[in-house]
């Protein structure tokens, strides 16, 4: 008994995982943009040269200059200090509706999965009928029905995002359930609940981050979608989807009014998903060995 | 699943704080409506009785194939979806199929290529075309090709029986909007999986009987790569349908994404079920045809 016990991943496995996730070129890039992104997010308000909604009605619709690097928009506000707090907006409302479709999907598919039976079938069902609907028309019935602004876009992005957590739990309770640790739990008379949040749950977490990464992706995506049809985070707070409709008016003249915005949505979403795929590889056991 | 979505839908309609009425009032004569006009509208659509019996008298209707009246418009909920479906079908399938004749041979090349520049080029376009917001995707093709080079009309829509050539042009963008992601995605997914087939046994019997390439690739690897690209073809559906959302409106398109987003906005309860309900089948069997294609690429598994 020389040495202690360790928790979590071992030097080498730590090691390995970083190697993994850092060989390949465009996950790199996208951890990088996830990380700017993350540092404009939370220092926005030092960052921005302007107020965003200080509305210079004297220099609307300015074209890019020195003073406005990406111009103004049509209030005179400066797009590039919207651009960055849009960033905390888009940050907020993804990790917020992530956080919450991922709490709620996932112990609803553990209890599923764990369970069985009938609170399978029940919960199961009704998941599946919920699939049947694509989640930006469920994202955008209930934004609408609840009235829009960022609490509700969080509350109706993270219902939309939860079936998909819920089935991914589910099936992996299903596979861990069978192990015999869980039996071995079981016969020292564990109680269920400890069981789940014990042994199913931690076993289960790969999959689950990777699914967390490449949901986000898909929430700002859904986000800015909803606000670019106006059911989303309303003006004047600045959102990138808005934006991307604001700057649609002046296509002709301005397109970098909503060229702008756009090119910052597909720019972290193509992140998210980098990072994901990185992790999803770095954290594959059946690709141990083989990366 | 259906009678479930229905009541799912049914209830999220109802209970989330916003009121059609209201917002039907909003929109013109506020000032003069009194309480008691409330309350009429109210009763006229039979907003005042108690939640189970609307829903009975809902269920009841549809399983009739009546899907009620819109209390915006007054229009039958039926004749209207009936209306706009065709035009979301034409356009969904065009860009369902582009996803499926486009990514498919995609991803069969860059995994046959693995590692020349041919695969980096698709890879990274692919990786690209899952991430493009869709609306953002429309509003840089109305500014390319309708407002700088002028060649493709930047809105609206034309029955192809009624005027071919127009409708052709008008659809163009419309459905690149639509195609990039199910192209992207059927070939990312397409490489991946022929990836893992090809290093199997039975493709290194194939090529050490003397097939050719050809063979060896269309018969013995994509048959089995096909299932995990057939599974994704649900979620594009999900995709193409909550995008159509978008491309309609953004490029002015009466179909029934445009009607799903008219009706939400005006919280048209009945108009805003029944579009849901209609996608909820499109859904249900599309996903039935995939299970069935399994069989067909998968001989072991059979339905008893």
């Amino acid at each position: 008994m020389s040495e202690r016990p360790t928790f979590g991943p071992s030097r080498a496995e730590l090691r390995r995982f970083l190697r993994v996730f850092l060989g390949r070129g465009p996950v790199v890039f996208g951890a990088v943009v996830v990380t700017v992104f993350l540092i404009l997010a939370v220092l926005g308000p030092l960052i921005a040269p302007y107020d965003p909604y200080f509305q210079d009605l004297n220099n609307v619709l300015s074209n890019p200059s020195r003073v406005h690097l990406l111009g103004t928009d049509s209030l005179g506000r400066d797009t590039l200090s919207r651009l960055i707090y849009g960033a905390r907006i888009t940050l907020v409302v993804g990790v917020v509706a992530v956080g919450m479709g991922a709490v709620i999907g996932t112990a609803l598919g553990l209890v599923a999965g764990f369970t069985g039976g009938m609170t399978n079938t029940v919960i199961m069902r009704l998941i599946d009928a919920l699939m049947a609907v694509p989640p930006l028309m469920f994202a955008l019935v209930l934004s609408a029905m609840l009235g829009g602004g960022v609490k509700n876009v969080m509350v109706a992005v993270g219902l939309s995002l939860l079936p998909a957590f819920a089935r991914l739990m589910c099936g992996q309770a299903l596979t861990v359930k069978e192990n015999d640790y869980v039996l071995a739990a079981k016969a020292m008379g564990a109680r269920k609940l400890f069981i789940m949040l014990r042994h199913v749950l931690p076993n289960s977490l790969s999959p689950l981050i990777v699914q967390v990464t490449m949901t986000m992706g898909g929430a700002i995506l859904m986000e800015a979608s909803l606000s670019f049809l106006g059911l989303g985070i309303k003006p004047p707070q600045a959102a990138w989807g808005a934006m991307v409709f604001d700057g649609y008016r002046y296509l002709t003249t301005h397109p970098v009014l909503s060229f702008a915005p756009g090119a910052a949505v597909m720019l972290v979403v193509f992140a998210f998903n980098m990072v994901g795929d990185g992790l999803r590889d770095a954290l594959d056991p059946r690709l141990r060995g083989l990366l | 699943m259906l009678f479930i979505l229905s009541i799912v839908i049914f209830l999220v309609m109802r209970l989330l704080p916003g009121d059609p009425i209201l917002m039907l009032i909003t929109g013109d004569e506020l000032s003069q409506s009194s309480e008691e006009r409330i309350q009429a509208l109210r009763r006229e659509f039979g907003l005042d009785r108690p939640l189970p019996l609307q829903y009975l008298s809902w269920l009841k209707d549809v399983l009739r194939g009546d899907l009620g009246t819109s209390i915006v418009h007054r229009d039958k909920v039926e004749v209207e979806i009936r209306r706009r479906l065709p035009i979301t079908i034409h356009l969904g399938v065009s860009a369902f199929a582009l996803g499926i004749l486009l990514g498919i041979p995609l991803g069969i090349i860059s995994a046959v290529r693995r590692g020349t520049w041919w695969d980096s080029i698709v890879t990274f376009l692919a990786n690209l075309g899952i991430t493009a917001p869709p609306f953002w995707l429309g509003v840089l093709l109305i500014y390319f090709l309708g407002l700088y080079l002028k060649l493709l009309p930047i809105f609206g829509y034309t029955s192809p029986l009624e005027d071919f050539w127009m409708s052709v042009r008008q659809a163009i963008m419309p459905v690149i909007c639509l195609a990039v992601y199910p192209v992207a995605a059927t070939a990312r997914q397409t490489r991946s999986s022929m990836l893992e087939v090809i290093p199997q046994d039975y493709i290194r019997t194939a090529w050490a009987k003397g097939l050719t390439e050809r063979l060896v690739i269309a018969r013995h690897a994509l048959k089995n790569a096909l299932i995990p690209v057939a599974t994704l073809q649900g979620i594009i559906l999900r995709f193409v349908l909550g995008g159509s959302v978008i491309v309609e409106t953004v490029f002015n398109i009466p179909g029934m994404g445009r009607l799903a987003v008219e009706a939400i906005v005006a919280q048209d309860y009945p108009v805003v079920q029944g579009v849901i309900l209609v996608v909820g089948i499109i859904t249900i069997l599309i996903n039935l045809l995939v299970d069935l294609l399994y069989v067909f690429l998968d001989p072991r598994i059979r339905y008893e």
